[in-house]
This record gives structure tokens, sequence and C-alpha cells, in this order.
């Protein structure tokens, strides 16, 4: 006799919401005419993402384990993880919104008559707004999944959008496709190592269940575990781009359309750090000495390496990708942890990281000349002087993402350290400062270079943003603003949420 | 026959699919390897199921059998739109982005 499985929606309801649309927006690509798709698709994601976000505030003070039978586990820092990866995803899709970032057909070959013709009538490729749908669906369940069927599957929910939403880009397009290749192939490459590593982890607890893991603790076939941390790492870290596993970062960053990479850059990081820190705060806390010196050499490879390797980058968004993997890094820390501060000084830092870049991303796209985004750095310069506003935020962003004091990044970082230190880590303490040392120097370089040299007689001008880009800019470099001046707001709800269920 | 050799096989099957990734040229020959790892994956998680005892293993094969479908779905479609921009499915082709 078969029994139904009992769910309960209300807690699974923030996902279920955002997925629904997004098959939603699937149908619509089918059946509503072209005129007004566009406008139909984003009223549809914003509304999904606008009532996840209060659904999610509904269910803060829930928690169950037996949400999905035993494959999702709703927790307070399961349900403040998914508020992030949501309230980001809302903040992105303004930008995204804006099509003349999105190629017009992806299908036509560039430079073809096809392609002419597309781009004349104005076609639009609205299936972007279900693909970040599904993206977002997927992050916010891979953040909250207790087994390992569940994570690989949401795994790839997450990622086989984000593989093509890569390649969408209008302009440079072989460049996109590019990006998309490299990553389709080197993301499929890790996620098998993440499932030949549960194949071990199974094998080792005899479930799929992740608390199972340490419960299984003392279990003859430590080889086994053993092999299996090391392999689900692979995958896990390739999704925070730590090195050496970073090699996609800089050309999917540089090659993706600007929004696309600004929503990959921030929900991504959130999404991956979700289930890095429920797999290792909740399955392998027990085979701590297992893992510790291993994350702890790769944090502080990666700490240093993406800090030293970014002053050399000379395209704004490279520099952002390697800035990208230097957070990696320190986020790193409140994983090697282990602790209560850690996990609480991680949810902070993804939270005010994230918005940041957002909000980053959103100025790149801003800087043009007639041929498309200007990502060079060599000539952004003097940009200060042609649009100071931009200019303005741009720095203060940068001092944000360094670290400097009165930013949300300072408050990051402190509180990261800080939980590092008092797990008794002080030499990646030690590296982390110098890491950010170094890497302050080349977010400044880039400040003076808009403010204190002279600009060259070049094309290169600011648009007018749409008033869509321009709220998402604004509301995420306020948010980043707000976390430095006021941080107690945060910190105290993310102390509050900073709990896992074992 | 002992029950650890499937481990073996799979062990080797991951081994020559995770190499062949990189030392082949070929797109698509690079993505069959990939599906030869995820293969390999099947291979362990069964076989786990069998020293284990119980069926959750033999359940993410069935798993990983949709996933991969997808995943070629997904990346045929990418590895297709190269080709017909560039005339080439070589990973080494694809190299404006290096610098």
């Amino acid at each position: 006799m078969l029994s139904a499985p009992s769910l309960s929606y209300m807690l699974l309801s923030p996902m279920l919401i955002i997925f629904g649309a997004a098959v939603l927006g699937v149908l619509i690509e089918a059946f509503l005419g072209k005129t007004h798709r566009a406008a139909v698709q984003l009223t549809i994601s914003i509304g999904a993402l606008l009532l996840a976000l209060l659904q999610l505030w509904q269910i803060k003070d829930m928690t169950s384990t037996t949400a999905a039978v035993n494959s999702v586990t709703i927790d307070r820092a399961g349900i403040f993880f998914q508020f992030i990866i949501v309230a980001l995803a809302l903040v992105a899709i303004l930008l995204i919104a804006d099509q003349d970032n999105f190629v017009a057909q992806a299908s036509a070959v560039p430079g073809s008559t096809e392609e002419k013709i597309a781009t004349q009538q104005r076609v639009q490729q609205t299936e972007i707004f279900p693909l970040v749908l599904f993206a977002v669906g997927g992050m916010m369940l891979f953040t909250v999944a207790s087994d390992l069927i569940t994570l690989f599957v949401a795994l790839e929910v997450f990622s086989l959008p984000l593989y093509l939403l890569a390649g969408l880009s209008r302009r440079r397009r072989l460049l996109s496709q590019e990006a998309a290749l490299k990553y389709f192939l080197l993301g499929a490459y890790a996620s098998a190592f993440f499932l030949f590593g549960s194949a071990f982890i199974y094998g080792y607890a005899g479930t799929v269940s992740i608390s199972a893991i340490s419960a299984a603790a003392g279990s003859a076939n430590d080889i086994f575990l053993f092999i299996g941390i090391i392999f689900m790492s692979v995958g896990l870290l390739f999704k925070v781009s730590a090195v050496p596993f970073h090699s996609w970062t800089p050309d999917v960053y540089q090659g993706a359309p600007t929004p696309i990479t600004g929503f990959m850059a921030a929900c991504t990081k959130v999404a991956a750090f979700g289930a890095i820190l429920r797999i290792f705060y909740v399955g392998f806390a027990d085979a701590q000495s297992l893992w510790q010196p291993i994350i702890s050499v790769i944090a502080i490879i990666t700490m240093i390496f993406g800090s030293v390797v970014a002053i050399a980058q000379r395209d704004v968004k490279r520099m952002l990708a390697y800035s990208s993997i230097a957070h990696a890094g320190f986020l790193l820390l409140g994983v090697i942890s282990l602790s209560k501060e850690g996990l609480a000084a991680s949810l902070f830092y993804l939270f005010s990281y994230g918005f940041t870049t957002i909000a980053a991303f959103g100025i790149i796209s801003l800087v043009r000349d007639s041929t498309g985004e200007v990502s060079d750095l060599n000539r952004w310069v003097g940009l200060g002087k042609k649009s100071p506003l931009v200019a303005a935020v741009f720095s203060f962003l940068l001092l944000g993402f360094a670290g400097i004091p009165l930013t949300s990044g300072f408050i990051g970082k402190f509180a990261i350290f800080s939980a590092a230190y008092q797990s008794a880590n002080i030499s990646l303490v030690v590296v982390g400062v110098l890491a950010s040392a170094i890497a302050a120097f080349f977010y400044i370089r880039v400040i003076i270079m808009m403010f204190f040299t002279d600009p060259v007689n070049d094309s290169v001008s600011v648009i007018i943003p749409s008033i869509r880009s321009r709220i998402a800019i604004i509301c995420a470099t306020l948010i980043s603003l707000l976390l430095g001046v006021f941080p107690s707001l945060l910190l105290n709800a993310s102390n509050s949420f900073a709990n896992l269920i074992k | 026959m002992s029950i650890a050799n499937y481990l073996y096989l799979s062990a080797i099957l991951f081994t020559i699919g995770a190499i062949g990734v990189v030392v082949r040229r070929n797109a698509i020959v690079v993505f069959m390897c990939i599906e030869l790892m995820l293969n390999a994956a099947n291979l362990a998680f069964v076989t786990f199921a069998r020293i284990n005892g119980n069926l959750e293993g033999q359940v993410v094969a069935f798993f990983t059998m949709v996933v991969a479908a997808c995943e070629v779905v997904v990346g045929l479609a990418i590895i297709v739109t190269i080709y017909r921009s560039r005339r080439s499915a070589s990973v080494d082709d694809a190299s404006l982005l290096k610098r």
C-alpha cells in the first residue's frame, strides 16, 4: 500500500511560487503575442519575487525537517539564504529587464542577415525571464536541500539556465557564446565530480540524508568519507570560484551580458555558500579534522591569488571577477570557523556583498561608446569628469569591496575575521588582512584613474539609464550604504537567523 | 565476484572521463566524457545501494539520468550555436577570451 507523501505547502510556498511563475513564463512564450510578452513576463517575474519575499517573511519563525519528506530542511538560516537570493534577484531582474543588453535572436548566426532582420524588427528574447526564475528557484532549493539527490538536482536546476543566459549578449556575441561554452563544459565537469563524491558519501553513510553523515561517524569506511568530501568540495568550490577551480570565472564574467554577470555573481555565490555551509556544518562537522586543513589551504590561495591577479587586469569586468574570487576566499573563513559566529558573519557578508556586486555591474552596463559597453579600464580614465555622479557611486561600491571603514564590506570582513579568530584560525586572519590590503590597492587605483587623471579624447560616455536600471542601482547602492552606516540592523538579524538544524 | 570490483570499474570509468575532458579538443567528445563521468557515478551509486542493502542509491541513478538528459539538451544547444557561428566545435578555437 502506497501512502501519499505529506508536503507542508506553506513552508515550500516561496519556492513553489518561483517555479510556478517560471512555468507560467514558458507558457506565455508559447501562447502570448510578441507585442505584450516582455511587459507581461516582467510583471510576472517581479510579482512572483515579491510574493516569495512576502511568504518568506511569513514563515520566518517556522522550522521543519520534514517539509518535503526529509528532502528539504526549512530552518532559520535556510530562510535567510532564500531571503537574500530573492531580494538580490528582485534588484537584478530590473537590470535584466533592459532588453538592449540581450541578443535579439539567440539562434541567429552572428553577422548574418537573419540577425540583422531580427534586430531591425526589434525581436526580443523574452525567455530570459523564465530562465532567471528557474535559476532563482534552483538556488533557493540548493540552500535548503538536505539530501544528496535534492542537492544534485537543485545544483543543475540553477546551473543550466545560467549556462544559457551567459551566451545571450547582444554585442560581441562570439565572446558571449564562448563564455557559455566554457561555463557549461567546466560546470558540467564540476557537477560530475560533485555527483561522484556524493556516491561515496552515500556509500559511507548508507543513506542520502546529509544529517545522517555525522550520525555514521566512526563507521569503518573512513576512506569513503574522505573521497566523498574531496570530490563534493570540488563541485561546490567550483560554484563559488575558489582557486584552483576558478578558471571559468574571469572569462564568463567578461563574456556574459553585464546584468546577467551581476545576477550570477551575487546569487550563485549566496546559493553555493548556503549549500556549503549546510553540508559542512551539518554533515561534515564531525569529520572536521579531515577537511579543515584542505579548505584552509584553498582559502589562503584563493584570497592571495584573487587579490594579486586582479592588479594586473585591464578589463573592469575581469577585475571584478578576480575580486569575486578573493571574496570567495574571505567567505571560506566563515566555513572554516565552524561556529555560530562564522555562520552569522557569512550571512551578513553574503547580503552586503550581493547588493554591492549587483550595483557595480549595473554601473558598468552604463558606460558605453558607439559599439556598446566599454569595459576596458584604460578608457575609464577621467570618467569622474564626464559623469561625476556615476563615477562617485562606482567609487563608493569599490570602497565597499575593499572593505574601507563605514562601508558594508568593512563590517562583513570584520565579522568574518573575528569569527575565524575566535575559532583559533589566526594565520588565516593574518592572510585575510594582508589580502584585503593588496586588494584595496587595485580598487583605489581605479578610483584614481576615474577622478585624478585627465580624460583622453574618447567617445566613451555614460548613457542615461532607464528608470528600471536607475531604481535597481539606487536601491542596491542605498542598501550597501545603509549596511555600512547602520550595520546593527542586519547584524542582529543575521545573528538570530544563524541557526542550522542538524 | 566481489562487489568491490564494480567500484573499481566505476573509478576507472570516472578517471577515463576526467582525463578525456582534459585531453580531447572537440567539444562534443569533451561532453561525452562528462557523460561517462556521470554514468560512472551512477554505477557507484547502484553498487553502494547493493552494499548498503537499500534502494536510495538506485533512485539517485534514475534522477541522474534525467538530469543528464537535461544537460544534453542545454549542452548541445550551446555547442551547436558555437558550431554555426564559427564552423568549428574545437575547444581550442574558442580562445577569444584568452589574454
